[in-house]
């Protein structure tokens, strides 16, 4: 079990490594510099540029450049904006508890309102609530999320005046109840889709079957068989949706001008600040990378069948 | 079960059906459209409501958004369509390389597809933005370069269990080259999953750019594109909401048509779904 954790561990070294390459060739291979051409329509100051150019060793080989770079990270190092006078690594931190807050909340709606959809229309499959959920499955995964955002804004805070139209509020929950639906429908009729696959797949194994026979109460087998055996498969996908949905918090946060990474990666964008950006994508890709990590240890403790080797 | 089967090809149809007016409205914008989606600003006519004469409103400087709704649609299907030629062409090119010819180039392009899995596609296409800076060209780049790895895996995976297959032997036996193997006896094997897959990514791409435009990022204005048309309504919409509402709808009932087309494809392509329904 330990050593399958660390093993487990061992393997998100070279992930990061390609991770942190590819970004690295995104910033520094590109024709004409990003850095120094952004440098340019700032219309910096000589210092600044020198710095700039000190800074990204311009004069050094490329493979020098990424050990650095890389060096730097393993320090916690993320460098310093262009822009203002702060550590990249302090601010993005600073803003990591807002996304977190927004992507836990969206995840935890997904899987409460989900799971349960999906088990009914896997239990009632071919019934009106089986179709329903096959209809708005199709239907959210095919509207876009900012749009809902805005027109939940408009029915729950123009009309009805229930909740706060945008901004974090001090962590005030009805300031999330928005940003969180907004973000967490779209997986819940997902999730729902896949809990029903799950558990009709296990519903047609032989000891189901075997259970039946024995005479157990259709609840136990609903309950000890089918929903432990399912949960695995569920779990698992959970986790993966995470990544999408961690993703999908940048454009989530700029709706509803929520202060979290994502609102601080699109600014950057904005205003060529490369190294924020790079910060940011950086500490998305690890969170997403840790969850998929956390996902597959508790799977393992879950499915105590699995072999670690 | 029955019901099941031909509910899935109500889903080809009808995304067949959406699919197609899409197009349609694209490529005859100019004969349908009341209005210049550009150059007939008019300020006297700002933000008027959906009328007889203005049929989904006007916008802040006074365009027509029904006509520029229409050609909205041009900007949302060339991105669906060129960055899945992209994808389709980049993943089964990599899939096949690494399924036919197998050690170095199999582990060197599985190793790389699964460091691309790692990452979520909207952060790839960011880190793309944020490196190149925003417009319709760089979202192609974004979206086109990035979102291959299924497409790969499958190919990959395709090639893995034809290639043992007595007809490709056979092929190999009758002295058949390698391209022609490739191309002739195992390229049909792939083709339809990768079909779906595309589809499905079409509408993928369609609301990713909705999404960046909405950032900002994409199409600049004054283009008509629907994700840049409900980016400029976010701070007029209690004002003037059919500002948000008609682009929404559009990209809404388009990458429906989408998905619908590409659920009602699979299920009639995967032989094991076939099977199951009949």
């Amino acid at each position: 079990m330990l050593s399958f954790a660390i093993r487990r561990l061992l393997q998100f070294i070279p992930t990061i490594l390609g991770i942190t390459l590819i970004m690295f060739l995104l910033l520094n291979l590109i024709p004409g510099n990003a850095a120094l051409s952004s440098a340019g329509k700032l219309e910096l100051g000589a210092d600044v540029i020198e710095k700039l150019k000190a800074d990204l060793q311009l004069d050094k080989p490329a493979y020098v450049r990424y050990f650095n770079y890389v060096g730097r990270l393993a320090q916690g190092d993320m460098g310093q904006s262009y822009l203002r006078r702060y550590d990249v690594a302090d601010v993005v931190f600073d803003r990591l508890g807002a996304t977190l807050k927004l992507a836990f909340s969206a995840i935890g709606i997904a899987i409460v309102l989900g799971v349960p959809l999906g088990f009914i229309a896997a239990l009632k499959q071919g019934t009106w609530p089986d179709t329903l959920s096959t209809v708005v499955a199709v239907v959210s995964v095919s509207i876009p999320q900012f749009w809902l955002g805005i027109l939940l804004m408009y029915v729950f805070s123009y009309m009805m005046h229930l909740l706060p139209t945008s901004g974090y509020g001090d962590g005030a929950s009805a300031n999330l109840v928005m940003p969180a639906m907004t973000l967490g429908l779209g997986y819940t009729a997902l999730l729902a889709r896949i809990t029903r696959a799950a558990v009709v797949e296990v519903l047609s194994a032989d000891y189901i079957r075997t259970a039946r026979a024995k005479g157990l109460s259709e609840f136990r087998i609903s309950y000890r068989h089918v929903f432990r055996n399912a949960f695995v498969l569920i779990l698992t996908t959970a986790g993966l949706l995470f990544g999408s949905l961690i993703g999908q918090t940048v454009v989530v946060e700029r709706v509803f001008s929520w202060p979290g990474i994502g609102s601080l990666l699109v600014e950057s964008i904005f205003q060529r600040d490369i190294p924020v950006a790079q910060g940011c994508l950086l500490v998305i890709v690890i969170v997403f990378l840790i969850v998929n990590l956390l996902v597959d240890i508790l799977y393992s403790v879950i499915n105590s069948q699995i072999d670690f080797k | 079960m029955t019901m099941n089967r031909v509910f899935h090809q109500k889903n080809l149809f009808f995304g067949g059906l959406i699919i197609a007016l899409v197009i349609l409205i694209a490529a005859f914008a100019p004969l349908i459209a009341p209005f210049d989606p550009v150059n007939d600003a008019d300020l006297m006519n700002a933000e008027l409501p959906p009328s007889a004469s203005h049929l989904f409103g006007t916008d802040s400087s006074g365009r027509d958004v029904f006509s520029r709704v229409l050609y909205g649609a041009r900007v949302s299907l060339s991105v669906g369509l060129i960055t899945q030629i992209a994808n389709t062409i980049i993943g089964v090119s990599l899939g096949l390389v690494a399924g036919y010819f197998g050690r170095f180039w199999d582990e060197l392009i599985m190793g790389t597809t699964n460091i691309m899995l790692s990452i979520p596609v909207i952060v790839f296409a960011l880190a793309i933005m944020s490196a190149l800076g925003p417009g319709l060209f760089n979202i192609y780049l974004a979206l086109g370069l990035t979102n291959w790895s299924y497409t790969c895996r499958l190919t990959r995976a395709q090639v893995l269990s034809v290639k043992k297959s007595d007809y490709v032997n056979a092929a190999v036996v009758l002295g058949y080259s390698k391209t022609s193997i490739i191309f002739g006896q195992i390229m049909p094997n792939v083709l339809g999953p990768v079909l779906v897959i595309a589809t499905l990514g079409c509408a993928e791409a369609i609301l990713m750019e909705a999404a960046l435009s909405f950032l900002g990022l994409g199409a600049q204005p004054p283009m008509p594109s629907w994700g840049g048309m409900l980016s400029s309504a976010r701070d007029l919409f209690f004002t003037a909401p059919w500002l948000a509402i008609f682009p929404g709808l559009a990209i809404f009932v388009t990458v429906l048509g989408l998905n619908l087309f590409g659920d009602g494809l699979r299920d009639i392509l995967d032989p094991r779904s076939v099977l199951k329904n009949t």
